[in-house]
């Protein structure tokens, strides 16, 4: 089973419709919203995002820590996740 | 202000201008609430899907309607968020594609 990890806005609608997404295929996955972060962890969680996606746009989407897929391309999200 | 009311005043504003709102009105509402919400914390309509800085200062050029809504639209049909579209792509004319963000990395500040 794919590591799937979500970094996500908690007002972007093309992240809710991600997750959905995620949800209706029954790939599992853990997500953070980065707005709502603060201090520290903030700062860590973009450092995380720019490691993988240097634009910081989001939805940016982690498989196995090493594939990134910056928005909902579905089927490369399913691809990736062999599905 | 509400949701709606926000719409509403909106629309007044740009159809008129020529910018159409996304056909999908669930989507629409709830980008609506996203620039409430950062309205409400940032005090400024930060794209909802774009991470603000909390500068307003900073973020000029993602204050919606973002200053690369007019190339987006042109090229892509849709902003960077979906909510302004063209008619081509409210009709289904062209392909709903995900747009690639434009904003030049040296704008982005934390």
């Amino acid at each position: 089973m794919a590591n799937v990890y979500l970094y996500a806005l908690s007002t972007c609608v093309h992240c809710r419709n991600t997750r959905q997404f995620l949800d209706e295929k029954n790939i599992e996955y853990d997500y953070v919203y980065v707005d709502k972060l603060s201090g520290q962890e903030r700062e860590k969680a973009i450092e995380e995002v720019r490691k993988y996606n240097p634009k910081l746009s989001f939805p940016t989407i982690v498989i196995d820590g090493d594939k990134t897929i910056v928005g909902l391309k579905q089927d490369e999200i399913l691809e990736a996740c062999g599905k | 202000m509400t949701p709606e009311k926000l719409y509403e005043t909106l629309k007044k504003l740009q159809e008129p201008k020529g910018y159409l709102f996304n056909k999908n009105r669930t989507m629409v509402m709830e980008l609506m609430e996203g620039l409430l919400e950062n309205k409400d914390r940032y005090g400024y309509m930060a794209c909802p899907c774009r991470l603000a800085s909390g500068s307003q200062q900073d973020d000029r050029d993602i204050i919606c309607p973002c200053v690369y809504r007019e190339e987006d639209v042109r090229e892509f049909g849709s902003c960077y968020c979906g909510l302004y579209v063209s008619r081509e792509w409210n009709e289904d004319k062209i392909p709903h594609e995900c747009v690639p963000e434009r904003r030049p990395l040296e704008k982005i500040t934390f």
